[in-house]
């Protein structure tokens, strides 16, 4: 029993994890209808941009985890501005495109910084690396920090969404841009703050994420299994995007212990195809109509 | 021995009865004309002759034959024919690949013979070229032939919809709001044209439509329709006058 | 300035239009033909692997480019094709029968993707082409009695009917051969009712079901087609490398791939071949460029993939036609000069509308 509530625990976390990933595309393809796929790659540099704060700059952590979620906010603003928004009135597969090779530039790009390289760095939190003890329970404060955090992140931008006049402005520009321009929406202004605060997002993933895999140019790879997170919760969904990643993590985690070797990695992508097969929109499946 | 008919119709989307209990025919060489207020159901009457929604209840016949229970894309090989309200073409698509397109349900499904272009292929590719220029110098689209879709005005984009959906070879042709979006000539074009298609080409039409000179000028009988329900049925003028009809769409 | 005078409808189904282009095509040919007789050994084996990713190209370009479907599971085709070709060579068949029965086995494997996608749409269908080909890869790494899993598949030399063929050049002149036929049959497809299909669906389903066009019937049909061309130029691959094994066919092959059509055109038969240009010149261009780098910079592994991706960028923003489009800009200039004018090839912008009901 102790078993499977730590599976239990380890699967939540880890789907936390992949539940913030998913919670970044989702925000992007709500407002913009964009399909980040650099989000796993944005997550990376959020991570390195931490570590090159409390690492080698050496300031406290504390200071250094809110500063790297600056930093990355900033970068997505102008990631928007230099590279999405002249693309704008051109088809989506533009925008999906752009974001793959991005996803190329910014993994090229940060192993050939000096001191990031292709070497793997350790981040540790200050509340890394204890073991907390309850109900004969023993889980790692990583674990719980991760489900902790998340928790609480989600609950801060429910409030921004539902509550403020820019997450129904964020809707209208997503639902009809061309409408959304003509009732005085600054359309390309709230897309460059969705893209700053979806890799706001990321890099708060890549610092809860670090202490447990540690900081590499090929980190971002787990967005990958974001990806299914976010589709088997029904794409255009904050709350299907939760759900998805916890599932996945779930998955992975008892797959991991019941399941032969190897087989964790492939497990989240079978159940993906699977959900598809039988509900082609995911869970919380969007409902899609063409008027003609 | 109705030519086409609809009987009973029904459409709910959730709580929201789009159509209810519409029923009308159709005879054979008749131009049908549907009116009514934006929103009364007209379109999507159309969307379930033509099969893209299943009615919540009701049939739809053509020719006797109950169409309700097949797959869309039968439809066009039954010999009914539609062009759409927003313009649904092939847009990074010719003109004349269009209107190709339009003959695809007479054309043969052997994808292995693509494959090697054989010569029958190659003479089923002629044959239909001649068919699709016989519509191209009905509608006059001549200029406009190896044009792309994309960068054509809304006049002629208009104009390519129909001619796609008569390079089927319809037996029933539906038009949903042929004139809008076209200004005067334009609109006198598509009536002189609707008439021919009538009358030359022997097809029998039934369309949606709000220009009343239009519907007054081209048709034979006239629906009228609001919130989903029947509100008249006859020829133009006893339509326009009706009451019911006046009350709620044309004014006093 | 060309003007093309036409009298038959048969002109508008030929292949060459006019003589400019048989001319070209024609030069080209000699080119190709002579090129092994004359070039270096290293530049032949790269006109081998630009064949091979051509045919790639033309698979994906068929699913992608022309019937609308996007797949980033690719590789997962390109390695069905391969370890297929592999293992049947290796039992002794000719290359006439392993190659029909990769290409066989490549579009089942599309069917069983194409079947569970036909229901899906847009970023639902990426995601499960992604899936299949992580599966795929995956179970090309576990079953290691057949793929002799992680540690890899040598591969015979290419045996034609009797005898392996082991010279270079003859191989060159298959891979030629494939690749011609594989474009003309695709080139086929498209100006026959199958390719006007595939288009129709790309461009609006609703309509395409209106005008007779089966959805199901032919979105399988172009997965299935589409993998078995990939399975093809699988096969060549397996031969070319000699060795395989599943970290050859992972997701970021895939993805290069789509890159590779995008960049060279989507849409068109000469965007394949210039995206598969483009990607195996990549690495010339990359070490042209080092000379002129400081030698740090030059040595890192991250170089190709930056470089690629910028050039991706840059592609998007400022030619979203591809290569291809460029070159039609560029052809269209000289032969209409001095009449060009800058907004010839405007697209209209296209401003999102969610199909989401929300």
């Amino acid at each position: 029993m102790t078993d499977i509530l730590q599976l239990v625990v380890a699967g939540v976390a880890i789907g936390c994890i992949y539940a913030l990933i998913a919670l970044g595309f989702v925000l992007i393809y709500k407002a913009t209808e964009v399909v980040n796929f650099a989000q796993g790659d944005l997550m990376m540099l959020g991570a390195f941009v931490a570590f090159t704060f409390a690492s080698i700059w050496g300031l406290s952590f504390w200071l250094a985890f809110p500063l790297a979620i600056a930093t990355m906010a900033a970068f997505g603003a102008a990631f928007d501005r230099v590279v999405l928004r002249p693309i704008i009135g051109q088809p989506q597969v533009a925008a999906v495109l752009v974001t793959i090779a991005a996803g190329f530039v910014i993994r090229g790009a940060a192993s050939m910084v000096p001191g990031w390289g292709t070497d793997t760095h350790a981040l540790k939190a200050p509340f890394s690396d204890q073991v907390v003890r309850a109900g004969g329970v023993s889980v790692s404060s990583d674990h719980l920090a991760i489900i902790g955090l998340t928790a609480a992140l989600c609950v801060v931008l429910y409030v921004f969404f539902k509550r403020t006049r820019v997450g129904i402005a964020m809707q209208a520009s997503s639902q009809n841009q061309l409408a959304a321009y003509y009732m005085g929406i600054p359309v390309r202004r709230i897309n460059t703050l969705i893209w700053s605060i979806s890799a706001g997002v990321a890099a708060f993933a890549a610092v809860l994420l670090a202490p447990i895999t540690f900081v590499h140019a090929n980190m971002g790879f787990i967005g990958l299994k974001a990806f299914p997170a976010a589709v088997l919760g029904g794409f255009g969904s904050i709350p299907g995007a939760i759900v998805g990643g916890l599932i996945i993590g779930l998955v992975e985690s008892f797959a991991g212990f019941y399941l032969p070797e190897g087989f964790k990695d492939v497990a989240a992508y079978v159940v993906v195809l699977v959900v598809l097969i039988v509900r082609p929109s995911g869970i919380f499946a969007e409902q899609r109509r063409k008027k003609v | 021995m109705a030519f086409f008919e609809v009987d009973g119709l029904t459409k709910r989307f959730g709580g929201l009865t789009a159509v209810d209990d519409v029923s009308f025919s159709v005879d054979e060489g008749q131009v049908y004309t549907i009116i009514g207020p934006n929103g009364a159901g007209k379109t999507t009457i159309f969307n379930l002759v033509s099969l893209i929604y299943a009615p919540t209840a009701g049939t739809v016949r053509f020719r006797e034959r109950d169409l309700t229970s097949l797959a869309p894309h039968r439809v066009a090989s039954l010999g009914i024919g539609r062009t759409f309200q927003n313009i649904e073409l092939f847009e990074h698509a010719t003109v004349l690949q269009n209107l190709l397109i339009g003959r695809h349900a007479h054309a043969h499904r052997n994808f292995m013979a693509d494959l090697f272009f054989l010569p029958s292929v190659r003479r089923a590719e002629l044959a239909h070229r001649e068919q699709v220029e016989k519509v191209i110098d009905f509608l006059d689209l001549q200029a406009h032939r190896d044009s792309l879709v994309a960068g054509l005005p809304y006049g002629v984009r208009k104009v390519v919809e129909l001619a796609r959906a008569l390079c089927a070879q319809p037996r029933l042709l539906l038009l949903d709001e042929p004139s809008s979006g076209l200004n005067v000539e334009e609109t006198d074009d598509m009536a002189y044209w609707i008439q021919d298609i009538r009358e030359q080409l022997g097809i029998t039409v039934l369309m949606v439509e709000h220009d009343m000179s239009l519907v007054s000028r081209v048709s034979d009988r006239v629906l009228a329709v609001n919130y989903g329900r029947v509100l008249a049925e006859g020829t133009a003028a006893e339509v326009q006058s009706h009451p019911d009809v006046v009350a709620a769409y044309l004014g006093a | 300035m060309r003007f093309i005078f036409k009298t038959r409808y048969a002109q508008d189904l030929q292949v060459f239009k006019h003589s400019g282009s048989v001319f070209w095509n024609g030069l080209l040919a000699v080119l190709l033909v002579a090129a092994p007789f004359v070039v270096p050994d290293y530049y032949r084996t790269q006109l081998v692997f630009i064949f091979i990713y051509s045919i790639v190209g033309f698979g994906l370009m068929l699913l992608s480019g022309f019937t609308g479907q996007v797949s980033i599971g690719h590789a997962a085709f390109l390695a069905i094709g391969a370890y297929a070709q592999a293992i049947l060579q290796g039992l002794g068949w000719p290359f006439f029968l392993s190659a029909p029965a990769a290409m066989a086995l490549g579009a089942a494997a599309g069917l069983l993707i194409g079947l569970p996608a036909l229901r899906l749409t847009g970023i639902y269908l990426a995601i499960a082409t992604l899936a299949f080909g992580f599966v795929v890869e995956e179970v090309l790494a576990r079953w290691e009695s057949v793929t002799g899993g992680n540690s890899g598949l040598m591969v015979p030399a290419p045996r034609l009917v009797l005898q392996p063929m082991t010279d270079p050049t003859a191989f060159y002149f298959l891979c030629l051969a494939c690749v011609v036929a594989v474009a003309l049959a695709v080139f086929n497809l498209l100006r026959s009712p199958t390719g006007r299909a595939f288009i129709a669906i790309r461009d609006s389903e609703i309509s395409a079901q209106s005008m007779g066009v089966n959805l199901a019937a032919y979105k399988t049909l172009s997965f299935a087609l589409s993998a078995a061309i990939t399975a093809l130029a699988g096969c060549l691959y397996a031969h070319q490398i000699r060795f395989i094994s599943p970290e050859q066919f992972t997701l970021l092959q895939s993805i290069e791939f789509l890159l590779m059509i995008a960049i060279g055109g989507m849409g068109s038969l000469h965007g394949a071949v210039l995206g598969a240009i483009f990607v195996i010149s990549l690495p010339e261009l990359i070490g042209a460029m080092k000379d002129v780098m400081p030698p740090g910079l030059a040595q890192q592994p991250g170089l190709k993939p930056l470089v690629f991706g910028t050039i991706m960028i840059l592609v998007v923003i400022y030619e979203p036609m591809g290569l291809y489009g460029r070159w039609l800009k560029i052809r269209t200039y000289f032969s209409l000069f001095p009449l060009y004018r800058r907004g010839m090839f405007q697209r209209q912008k296209a401003y999102t509308k969610s199909e989401r009901v929300h």
